[in-house]
């Protein structure tokens, strides 16, 4: 029985149906399921899933955007269960977001949001046109993981590096990683300004940042 | 007749701009603070916005504007107008069905033809780009092409786009299609033109160049845009409005409805640039493109890019406006078979639209980099769209008795000897579009047979080889050099006054 629900669940986000999502959801809660084990084990792979397949050419953008947003109901129905019951799913890590100051152009960054978010990171988007104290600021007050800068203008790019400068000299890095994105943004031009890694897309940033929080959870328990 | 085509039609036509009045309206269009008091003087609604960003001013706001108002500023734009060379000769006429190549504008890489790969663009790269389209007859004006990246080791940034019309100027005779970067450099840039034309009246009177001002999709005219248009009206040098939208990503998904975003933007900016200088010359242009599914770029090879384009082209002359549209691009990173494929496509196509100003050729890898080789093979495409636009054509006085073959068999017979006749030889020139030594038609065995790209580049030095720097006055080149520096120092003042505002704010 619960392998069916599973396996609905899974299909309700490949297939972006916010509603079923939540339905699947509310059944979940109904039937005594573990909330963390419906994430975990059902609409959790189904993002794992839709990611996949957008990767590889089969799934698109507005496919994943509505994959993400049928994720985001079910964990909406399932999170109230989670907290009484103490087993909050587990957050991936913090991460701010943000464009380059001067650049108000933001559906990369909102791409980025919506895939990290969906697949369990806590994300804290600044918005459009963000000064690196901004960035700084929200980084600290959050204890943020990972800092991401978006650029889309060559011009708007030397304002990811300003960023990275100001998350130095506040002594911000190494532990915080800071990462960068953007039509215009290389290897190279990451390589040149310091940035801990770059991505093509919402895909790939979900990778880097997984690969990134690895990094920083084996540094956090790495013997002194 | 001449070939040409339609996408749309009046009746949707018709539709489109009654949706785009409809968006004027409601929701409306961002406007930067600088056209707030002019449009409410014009009996604008203006609502004052919340701060949108950091960098905009408190005063941004969204205008809400009446389609009466709209009619009648369009009804001030000039139906047509003229840029000239150097020699004060008129070159590219915006108006009609008239056709106009220009390289693409504002690439930062260049793609390296010893390395194959992309690397940043430098002046060198841009003055052989300006050589190459000085000596092509294909390209009606140059373009500010390339960003110069190593100009910044002795120049402020801030003013890279005064720079490339710097070194554009110095080298080319031909009219220029160009832009700002910011709503300050647009002065200087100006000054310089009116250097090289004898002053500001004569600049207005004969313009060399047509300055592209952008909109943000979606129906956003920020700041720096709208800064740009109203400078412009005052000074009464033509602006060439280049609104993006990306299907699906900054517009509506469906072709029909960015048309109808980018006559809103459009027809925005065209209302703002009246109201500042009513009579000013301004061209309905844009870069619509799809937004690819896949990578979330703008895929400016793509059948339905040129098709966005068409359409947008098409209600400007539905309007009787000078048109622009940017094809000739490709998404492929080499001067490769998709390069070719997807240039010679969308040339054909914007040449059978009759669109006045057509920009994109040379440029590789969705507008990210600029490749001279390909520059020398898109004016193959651009010739045979040109041909093909000229349709067949039925010639009067060189052939006797105005027929189209009994003439010429009357002094042949069946002996099938046409090559030696006079019609041959006075007609062949006219009748056929005779390619250059980079498009391949010969024979196999006479010569080791090479792929396009060996022949682009051996083109590109054979035109670089012949190619004549224009002697230019002593005392212009001295006054560019003036206005280099004083825009210079005053990029460097500014500059150390922000860092002190950033220092002291934090």
């Amino acid at each position: 029985m619960s392998d069916e629900l599973f396996g609905a669940m899974l299909q309700s986000i490949v297939d972006g149906a916010p509603d079923k999502a939540s339905d699947l959801a509310r059944q979940a809660l109904a039937t005594g399921v573990d909330p963390l084990e419906a994430v975990n084990r059902g609409f959790a792979v189904g993002i794992k899933f839709a990611g996949d397949q957008f990767g590889c050419g089969e799934m698109f953008l507005p496919d994943l955007l509505a994959s993400a947003e049928a994720m985001k109901a079910a964990i909406k129905i399932l999170e109230p269960e989670m907290l009484k019951r103490g087993s909050q799913r587990a957050t991936l890590g913090k991460i701010v977001l943000g464009t380059a100051r001067g650049d108000i152009h933001d559906i990369g960054k909102n791409l980025v949001a919506t895939i990290l978010s969906a697949s369990g990171f806590q994300i804290f988007d600044l918005g459009t046109s963000v000064t690196p104290e901004q960035f700084v600021a929200k980084a600290k007050e959050v204890d943020a993981d990972i800092v991401g800068i978006s650029a889309l203008l060559t011009t708007t790019m030397a304002g990811q590096k300003a960023v990275i400068e100001a998350l130095d000299r506040n002594a911000l890095r190494p532990r915080l990683k800071a990462i960068i994105g953007g039509a215009a943004v290389t290897s190279k031009w990451a390589a040149e300004i310091g940035a801990d890694g770059f991505s093509r897309n919402a895909i790939d940033a979900l990778e880097l940042a997984k690969n990134l929080m690895r990094n920083i959870t084996n540094q956090g328990t790495a013997p002194a | 007749m001449r070939p040409s085509i339609q996408l749309l039609g009046p009746d949707l036509i018709g539709r489109i701009l009654s949706e785009a009045f409809e968006l004027l309206m409601n929701p409306g269009v961002r406007v930067g603070s600088a056209t707030v008091e002019l449009l409410r003087s014009a009996g604008v609604d203006v609502t004052v916005a919340e701060k949108v960003a950091d960098h905009l001013a408190d005063h941004d706001g969204v205008a809400h504007i009446p389609e009466p108002l709209v009619r009648r500023c369009l009804a001030s734009v000039p139906r047509d107008f003229h840029l000239y060379n150097r020699k004060g000769e008129k070159t590219v006429h915006y108006g009609g069905d008239d056709v106009h190549f220009d390289p693409g504008s504002c690439c930062v890489q260049m793609l390296d033809p010893d390395t194959m790969e992309a690397r940043l663009s430098e002046t060198r790269d841009l003055v052989r780009i300006v050589q190459v389209t000085e000596m092509l007859p294909q390209f009606a004006a140059q373009s500010t092409a390339v960003v110069c990246n190593d100009a910044g080791n002795d120049l402020p940034s801030a003013i890279g786009d005064l720079y490339r019309l710097f070194i554009v100027l110095q080298h080319s005779d031909k009219p220029v299609v160009t832009g700002s970067f910011s709503a300050s450099g647009l002065e200087g840039m100006i000054d310089l033109l009116a250097a090289d034309s004898g002053g500001l009246d004569k600049l207005r009177r004969q313009p060399r160049a047509v300055f592209d001002v952008c909109p943000s999709p979606p129906l956003n005219w920020s700041e720096f845009g709208s800064h740009n248009l109203l400078d412009l009206a005052r000074a009464g040098v033509p602006a060439e409005i280049v609104s993006m939208p990306l299907a699906g990503g900054t517009a509506p998904v469906t072709l029909a409805g960015s048309v109808t975003q980018h006559a809103a933007e459009a027809l925005a900016g065209i209302t703002l640039h009246q109201l500042a200088g009513p009579g000013s010359p301004i061209v309905w242009g844009g870069a619509p493109a799809i937004f690819d599914m896949r990578t979330g770029g703008a895929p400016m090879g793509a059948v339905e890019t040129a098709m966005l384009n068409l359409a947008c082209a098409e209600v400007g002359k539905h309007l009787g406006l000078p048109t622009h549209a940017y094809l000739v691009a490709t998404d492929s990173k080499f001067v490769d078979a998709q390069a070719g494929a997807e240039s010679a496509r969308s040339a054909t196509l914007g040449a059978l639209a009759g669109i006045n100003m057509i920009s994109g050729a040379g440029m590789l890898e969705s507008l990210a980099c600029h490749s001279v080789e390909k520059l020398v093979m898109d004016a193959e495409w651009i010739a045979s769209a040109q041909r093909l636009a000229r349709g067949i054509e039925v010639h009067g006085g060189e052939v006797p008795g105005h027929t189209l073959a009994t003439a010429m068999f009357a002094q042949t017979g069946l002996s099938g000897e046409f090559l030696q006749l006079k019609e041959t030889r006075a007609l062949f020139r006219q009748e056929q579009y005779l390619p250059s030594s980079l498009i391949d038609r010969s024979a196999r065995g006479s010569e080791p047979p090479s792929d396009v790209f060996t022949r682009a580049r051996a083109r590109v030095d054979q035109l670089v080889g012949k190619y004549r720097k224009p002697s230019l006055p002593e005392d212009v080149l001295q006054k560019f050099q003036a206005i280099l520096n004083r825009e210079a120092g005053k990029a460097r003042a500014a500059a150390a006054a922000s860092e002190k505002l950033s220092i002291s704010s934090s």
